[in-house]
């Protein structure tokens, strides 16, 4: 081995190294800190619940499950519908998307998302647990029982998994055309500023043992000043959540945090960027749909992770989402490719996978809400609906979604998460509202339809305005500094050997 | 001698290449070709988009013969690959000035 000089490349990844290295040394300062800081309340809390095996278990299994989505899942889904100059374009940036994620979820994106925010904590959450501090094998996360937690570490790689396949999503609506340096700078942008936050403010949720605990001290206050004293406490402990949850709307797995939020993400940097040179007039069909058919298996594969994973432990509510998820998929494939087959005259494979897709994305922010035939029912309606935005909306407008990307998953998204309203009703066989701050503990929460639509619209609403406007304003940004799009030229040869130099397929 | 060339449907190639065999030629270059001529193409359509795919693939074949097989060679193909639809194919004959044996450096007739 000869030792060359580091280049300009070479400094910027011993920068990173460095950076790198400082983080751990927080981190190592941490874990001797922890065990001393443990020891003062050990005894209080003797009765502490410790995370049960299979939950571990299943939970790592869905983190991995998850990964498997993005790589290869959801890569050869979108590769094998570009053409083959493009090819190894679209598998990188999915791959590179990931690792980036990766990396900058284990510095601040978990912090961001997760942590607690103090003042701030209904809009972000604060960098007290940057470069993992605190994440020790002996941490714990509450999950959506009481008495139950799981390993913090599978927590944090759990939602990682989340973050890296979201802004994934995005890359298949302006395929073919961007430059790999916009994509990659667009990403970090987009996951700090847009899906960190969203993220939070869906899914940062008090401890149902916090709750529980605050509910029981009010209910043992005897006099007027010891109950206000409770009851504040108590607000204070199912206030500290993200606006959106606290504003009681449902997304079991991530419909409005992941697939509207990537959907607009996808449908503005399509219209920012503009269309294929080409688009309308050159065969741009799909290079492989043998790809497009094996990479839609893994994401349904993958999917089971994605929603039973959410239940973040192994029981029956997470049996649920996994049947649910089972026959959402198998109805919206079905109901895909019978629509199809009635207004375009042919079944097709496309319209199979697509429809598949389709029903995962709505079933997601469903899986542990509705009943198994409502989620079916969900898969029939939200096939039709996504073909007419994909087909005639699409055309009539006149954007280049490259993939699909807002047809598909910010529309299905939408129905999902309009859709749970709707199913989460105990009379459509739904399980009703879970109500964490119920304080009878049994968590029959009451059912109120115009309120529950309510709440799902401003989840939908505030996801569209602020990722819309958000990547709007970011896709400006990474234009001015590196640029979005390749030269003709460059677009023509394809970005497979214009920015990677290299081929898919050398036959 | 002649070069016969033959834009034919794909999965007639082993029929016409039996065919040859039959008549004494032995050798023959494949190439497989997408064109169109009296048949027209077929639409596709992925999701919402459709093309309209008007170059058909086909296989052209190449075989040199004597001047004097030309005629056989002519009929034994077009026996072999006609079906009677649109979209049979086409055969060209061109003249051909000298061909060489690359391994022995035969020419002409002997390099056939």
């Amino acid at each position: 081995m000869t030792f060359k000089r580091p280049t300009t490349a070479g400094w910027i990844a011993l920068a990173i190294a460095g950076l790198c290295a400082v983080g751990f040394v927080d981190a190592a300062f941490a874990q001797t800190a922890a065990p001393a800081a443990a020891d003062a309340p050990a005894a209080a809390a003797a009765a502490a619940p410790v995370p049960n095996k299979g939950d571990v278990a299943w939970m790592l299994t869905s983190s991995a499950l998850v990964l498997m989505m993005s790589i290869p899942g959801l890569a050869l889904f979108y590769g094998g519908l570009v053409r083959t100059k493009n090819m190894a374009s679209v598998l990188t940036q999915v791959f590179a998307i990931v690792s980036m994620v990766g990396v900058i979820w284990t510095i601040y994106g978990y912090s961001l998302a997760f942590g607690d925010g103090g003042s701030m904590t209904p809009w972000i959450g604060g960098f007290a647990k940057a470069f993992m501090h605190g994440i020790d094998s002996n941490a714990n996360s509450a999950t959506f029982s009481n008495g139950v937690v799981i390993p913090e570490l599978a927590y944090f790689v759990f939602q990682m998994t989340f973050a890296m396949i979201t802004p994934a999503l995005i890359v298949g609506a302006f395929a073919e055309r961007i430059k790999f340096s916009a994509v990659m700078l667009f990403i970090l942008l987009w996951s700090t500023f847009i899906y960190f936050p969203i993220a939070h403010w869906v899914w940062y949720v008090a401890a149902p043992d916090d709750v529980a605990n605050a509910a029981k001290a009010l209910a043992a206050a005897t006099d007027a000043a010891a109950k206000t004293a409770a009851q504040a406490k108590l607000d204070e402990v199912t206030g500290a959540v993200g606006w959106l949850a606290g504003a009681g709307a449902l997304d079991f797995a991530g419909g409005t945090v992941v697939h509207i939020n990537a959907g607009i993400a996808g449908l503005v940097g399509a219209l920012i960027i503009g269309k294929r040179t080409g688009y309308g007039k050159d065969l741009m069909a799909p290079h492989s749909l043998t790809m497009t058919m094996i990479g839609a298996s893994l994401l349904w594969v993958g999917w089971f992770g994605f929603n039973a994973g959410s239940n973040l432990e192994a029981n029956g509510v997470t049996s649920l989402a996994f049947v649910n998820t089972m026959v959402a998929t198998a109805g919206a494939a079905l109901s895909w490719l019978l629509c199809e087959w009635i207004v375009k005259g042919k079944p097709s494979l496309l319209g199979i996978c697509s429809g598949a897709v389709a029903g995962l994305v709505a079933v997601t922010p469903a899986s542990g809400f509705a009943g198994p035939i409502g989620a079916m029912v969900l898969g029939f309606v939200v096939s039709p609906v996504c073909l007419f935005f994909v087909s005639t909306v699409k055309n009539s407008l006149g954007y280049d979604d490259a993939l699909d990307v807002f047809g598909v998953h910010c529309i299905g998204g939408i129905i999902g998460a309009l859709g749970t309203g709707i199913l989460v009703n105990p009379a459509l066989g739904g399980v009703g509202i879970t109500d964490y701050t119920n304080i009878t503990g049994n968590n029959a929460g009451t059912y109120d339809f115009a309120a529950q639509m309510i709440s799902q619209g401003k989840a939908v609403l505030a996801t569209l305005v602020w990722s819309g406007v958000g990547s709007a304003i970011l896709y400006k940004v990474v234009d001015v500094i590196v640029g979005l799009r390749p030269s003709v030229e460059q677009e023509r040869e394809g970005l497979d050997i214009s920015d990677h130099g290299e081929r898919a397929y050398n036959m | 001698m002649k070069i016969v060339m033959a834009i034919i449907k794909p999965f007639k190639l082993e029929e016409v290449r039996d065919a040859l065999t039959a008549i004494g030629v032995h050798g023959l270059t494949v190439t497989e070709v997408k064109g169109y001529g009296r048949q027209k193409g077929h639409t596709e359509i992925y999701r919402g988009a459709e093309y309209a795919v008007s170059f058909l693939p086909k296989i052209k074949i190449e075989v040199a013969v004597a001047s004097d097989q030309v005629d056989k060679t002519i009929e034994a193909i077009t026996s072999a690959a006609k079906t009677g639809q649109i979209g049979d194919g086409k055969i060209f004959v061109i003249n051909l000035d000298h061909a060489v044996r690359i391994r022995t450096g035969e020419a002409d007739a002997a390099a056939l």
